[in-house]
């Protein structure tokens, strides 16, 4: 466990130390929204139909844009080689920096969708679930991202291919996630789609880091 | 028994025998699969003349399965014994499970056109399909995107294996969802909800697809092992 927070710790001050980079993930986030009221035009009705899955595509995008620098800056340094070296699990390591790229990217995102959602006209019976859908959806947009992170290291043309990997694996979150806001809009239950997010977050918690760790380890070699 | 035929040398000589025996009951069964589906079967009482699509659509969408399945486990094998030959089989099976799964989705689109009125929809089950499609290509651009092939192996690897969780979607996907592509009809627990002179020619497409993804196989790997060689012999020479 302490390996678990020093390693946790230890990705937070850089990432606080680097300071704007963080928020341009952020930035990137809000831009990407608002072109689409200038794409689709701005009648408030489309808008609001399209809200919950505009801001879900945006905030993967935005998730997806930071994970390349997961491993590779640690890789290219060779702390990562020193990291699996130490006596704590690869899979504790790995844990412990996808936490810590949550904290400063899904959690940033998730404080700005809702006022993304006021300018898409999102009706406001949606915004708590918006959050909550974000909540358990985008850990699991950074377990599963860590896989294709760790998988491309050291590979040409990382950034494209990343994309490629994991935006397929992406598409099952996504739908829940979307659904889920939308079921509240339109008047009906949500709790299913909310407990097939848990059930991916769930699932993705031992799985991911497991397979990241491998994709490390075989990075390593 | 694994062990035994993961020699890449006696591998090589069982695949030169076996190969044509795959091209030619590949060219009988398709031959004969075809004749009994575009020919002799009857036109669907529903879908008319465009039933007979599905004598191509079905088998690609098994073998696009099959073939996902077929890397998975040669990925793990890969992986968990170190067989060079288990890697080049994945390596191998991915462009032509691509193949397939598009073929499945092309065919596919041809016939909702008439009998849905659109080309396509987001159903699960296409949607799914779709999704193999793009873990299919991922595998192939992650596997030739490093400078060290043995890299990209191992990396591509792991990715068939996360990507694996979609097949049992697929599969399952027209039970667990209402979607308009119609649920299973040839593999059930009550047997076939399928006439006899439609089956007959669909089964033969089968086992004709089947036995020509072999004679692929067993061609690419032969030349993904002389390929080797040739890396080798060209590595000696430079390095004296």
């Amino acid at each position: 466990m302490s390996g678990f927070m020093s390693i946790l710790k230890r990705d937070l001050h850089l990432a606080i130390r680097q300071g704007m980079d963080n928020m341009m993930v952020v930035m990137f986030f809000v831009l990407a929204v608002v072109l689409f009221p200038f794409g689709v035009g701005p009648e408030p009705n489309i808008l609001a139909r399209i809200a919950a899955g505009v801001i879900w595509v945006a905030a993967l995008l935005a998730s997806m844009l930071s994970l390349e620098r997961l491993f590779q800056t640690d890789y290219e340094d060779g702390s990562l080689e020193l990291l699996t070296l130490s006596p704590i699990a690869l899979e504790v390591i790995v844990l412990a920096k996808i936490t810590a790229h949550w904290l400063t990217t899904g959690l940033p995102l998730i404080v700005a969708a809702p006022l993304l959602a006021v300018l898409l006209n999102m009706n406001t019976e949606g915004f708590p679930m918006l959050i909550l859908a974000l909540v358990l959806g985008t850990p699991s947009l950074s377990l599963i991202g860590a896989v294709g992170a760790a998988l491309i290291l050291g590979s040409r043309r990382g950034g494209v291919l990343l994309a490629l990997l994991i935006l397929p694996l992406y598409i099952p979150v996504l739908i829940f996630g979307v659904s889920a806001v939308d079921a509240v809009i339109g008047g009906f239950e949500s709790k299913a789609q909310l407990l097939i997010l848990s059930a991916f977050l769930m699932g993705a918690l031992p799985l991911c880091p497991w397979a990241a760790a491998a994709g490390v380890r075989q990075a390593i070699e | 028994m694994l062990h035994r035929f993961a020699n890449p040398t006696r591998f090589l000589r069982i695949a030169t025998l076996v190969q044509p025996w795959m091209a030619w009951s590949t060219i009988l069964l398709a031959g004969a699969g075809l004749y009994l589906g575009l020919l002799s079967s009857p036109a669907d009482y529903q879908q008319g003349e465009s039933v007979r699509i599905m004598y191509v659509h079905v088998p690609a969408a098994w073998m696009a399965m099959f073939c996902y399945t077929g890397m998975a486990v040669s990925a793990g094998v890969g992986l968990i014994w170190k067989h060079p030959l288990a890697d080049i089989a994945a390596k191998a099976t991915a462009p032509v499970g691509a193949c397939f799964t598009f073929l499945a989705l092309f065919t596919g689109a041809l016939w909702g056109k008439p009998m849905w009125g659109t080309w396509w929809v987001w159903d699960a089950r296409l949607t799914s399909m779709l999704v193999l499609l793009f873990l299919y290509l991922g595998y192939i651009a992650l596997a030739n995107a490093f400078d060290d092939p043995s890299r990209g192996t191992r990396a591509s690897s792991i990715l068939v294996l996360v990507g694996f969780v979609n097949v049992p979607i697929i599969k399952f996907s027209v039970d667990w969802w209402n979607t308009l592509h119609q649920p299973a009809s040839v593999i059930k627990m009550d047997g076939p909800s399928i006439d006899a002179s439609m089956l007959w020619p669909l089964l033969l497409m089968a086992v004709a697809f089947n036995t020509y993804y072999l004679w692929v196989l067993l061609i690419r790997i032969r030349a993904e092992i002389v390929a080797n060689k040739i890396r080798i012999l060209r590595l000696k020479q430079v390095h004296g």
